[in-house]
């Protein structure tokens, strides 16, 4: 099992509350996925020329120290914000430069997701407990992911959590499961991708992230998944502009999608899309088996 | 009419009030309204009451009907009206996959579009869909009959036993050991009395017929070898 749910809003004045509504759809989901929990939101706050980087550490971790240090050897105007264990850099840097700094000063750090705009919190625990650890409620977004995890084939931890991050400002969240992951982890290793736990929907992000660096555009990467990732599967991918949702041919694993003027919403259940505001009038339909759904993406 | 609104009320306590309808009691037709996309509303009821949904359900609605009359006015999960008996279900929107899936009797009337495998292992029910259906639709039906207003998708009637299945637009492939057959005045006559009581207006003059080859579960003594 596993929940997961995309919200982007179509409008300017649906940012502000995003990630209050995608913290409500995430705890509707939590019957389908009680380990743990993540969200993937996308947070336009920074200026041009400044990367986004999110890393997570241990709970006595000192943030302030890693500021400070920081500033000193990345961007004297390093932004440094925390969200329970993980943190919030912003800094007017390259992002290989801040992540190689990162690597070589604080191994013990992992790096969660990198980019723009894009700010990944997961963690082990009830998607309630996750959601308030992290603050979502207050958080705002032009678009976000989330998702729910009952783990069936690899262990509970925050590493093992969606959402997954497959490049700069994007990410999958997956509900399913895949039967070829290993050989797949082999081959995307071969390439140089770096996979780092022995989750199989890691292995889906890595595949993606490996064709986009190819040169793909997302449409064909996910187009070629679908020869090449053998297994049950929806997949939500997270963009800069938006996401998109794509279900295996054969679609076992179900999803829903709603459209009104104001949003638009994907979940594995209704039930999650249910306390939107004027979910009822929405339009709402069913995603076809193997067909490629986006917005903004 | 007794109305129960789910937002205020415990689903459970609110299927346990239907499932508890006696045959002599006077209150028969209930309105459930707000089930906010909520799993097995109405589910298990066993009388004959007349219960109507207003707005969206989740999976397994009005499962393992007998003899209710469930009307829903809004879409419906994955698995609706799964394991029906007898009764009626009529969604007016669309429902998700496996509706109808291993029912045993009763009718089954789908507004809009349902999608994979609709009907799937039935057994004795009889599904009728205004709209279109997915792929896989009819999978191992045994009994029963699907009637299709729209069009199929892939497989349709895939490894079929004695499932009637009547579609009037395209289909998209026929799966399995399932062909198309003559539409006889006998099957002319039987979809004519099926659409009447789905009170669908169409002419099964216009359906096509399709059902088992009977090649796949028939036990051929020639392969007695192979085992």
């Amino acid at each position: 099992m596993c929940g997961i749910v995309g919200l982007y809003a179509k409008r300017p004045a649906f940012r502000e509350s995003l990630g209050a509504h995608l913290a409500t759809m995430l705890v509707e989901m939590s019957d389908r996925g009680p380990d743990s929990a993540g969200v993937a939101l996308y947070r336009p706050t920074t200026t041009a020329g400044t990367v986004k980087l999110v890393v997570y550490g241990a709970t006595d971790f000192d943030w302030p120290a890693l500021k400070t240090a920081l500033a000193g050897a990345v961007d004297p105007e390093v932004g440094l914000e925390q969200r329970g264990n993980h943190a919030v850099i912003t800094a007017r840097a390259s992002l290989e430069a801040l992540r190689a700094w990162i690597a070589a000063q604080h191994p013990e750090l992992r790096v969660v997701s990198a980019g723009e705009i894009i700010e990944i919190f997961k963690e082990k625990g009830h998607p309630r407990d996750v959601v308030q650890h992290f603050g979502l409620e207050g958080l705002s977004g032009s678009h976000g992911l989330g998702h729910t995890r009952m783990a069936t084939e690899s262990a509970v931890t925050t590493e093992h959590s969606h959402p997954f991050s497959t490049g700069r400002d994007l990410c999958l969240v997956h509900n399913g499961s895949l039967s070829n992951h290993n050989r797949l982890r082999a081959r995307l290793k071969k390439a140089g991708v770096d996979i780092q736990t022995d989750n199989d929907s890691e292995v889906a992000a890595g595949y993606l992230a490996w064709r986009l660096a190819e040169g793909d555009s997302l449409e064909e990467a996910l187009e070629r998944g679908i020869g090449e990732l053998d297994g049950f599967y929806t997949f939500a991918i997270g963009t800069k502009e938006g996401f998109a949702v794509l279900r295996d041919p054969i679609a076992c694993k179900h999803a829903v999608l709603a459209e009104t003027d104001d949003w638009v919403a994907m979940a594995t259940e209704y039930r999650a899309i249910a306390p939107l505001p004027g979910a009822e009038q929405a339009e709402i339909w069913e995603p076809q088996p193997g067909r490629i759904y986006a917005w903004g993406a | 009419m007794i109305e129960i609104d789910l937002s205020q009320n415990a689903l459970r306590e609110a299927n346990q009030r239907l499932q508890a309808v006696a045959a002599d009691d006077n209150a028969r037709r209930f309105l459930l309204r707000n089930p906010r996309g909520a799993h097995a509303v109405a589910a298990g009821l066993k009388a004959p009451i007349e219960v109507t949904i207003e707005g969206h359900v989740g999976f397994y609605c009005a499962g393992m009907n007998q003899e209710a009359d469930v009307i829903l006015r809004g879409h419906a999960g994955v698995g609706l009206a799964e394991n029906m008996m007898s009764g009626t279900v009529r969604v007016t929107g669309n429902a998700s996959e496996s509706a109808g899936a291993t029912g045993h009797g009763g009718l089954l009337v789908i507004e809009g579009d349902t999608s994979s495998r609709c009907g799937i292992s039935m057994k004795g029910i009889d599904i009728v869909v205004g709209g279109s259906v997915g792929h896989m639709s009819a999978f191992m039906g045994q009994a029963g009959a699907l009637a299709v207003l729209g069009d199929a998708g892939p497989s349709l009637g895939d490894s079929l036993y004695e499932a009637r299945l009547y579609v009037r637009g395209r289909v998209e492939s026929l799966g399995a050991d399932c062909k198309e057959k003559e539409m006889t005045a006998h099957h002319l006559d039987k979809l004519g009395r099926l659409l009447e009581r789905a009170k669908v207006s169409a002419n099964p003059r216009d359906f096509r017929r399709y059902g088992s080859a009977r090649n796949l579960y028939n036990f051929k003594i020639d392969n007695l070898g192979t085992y």
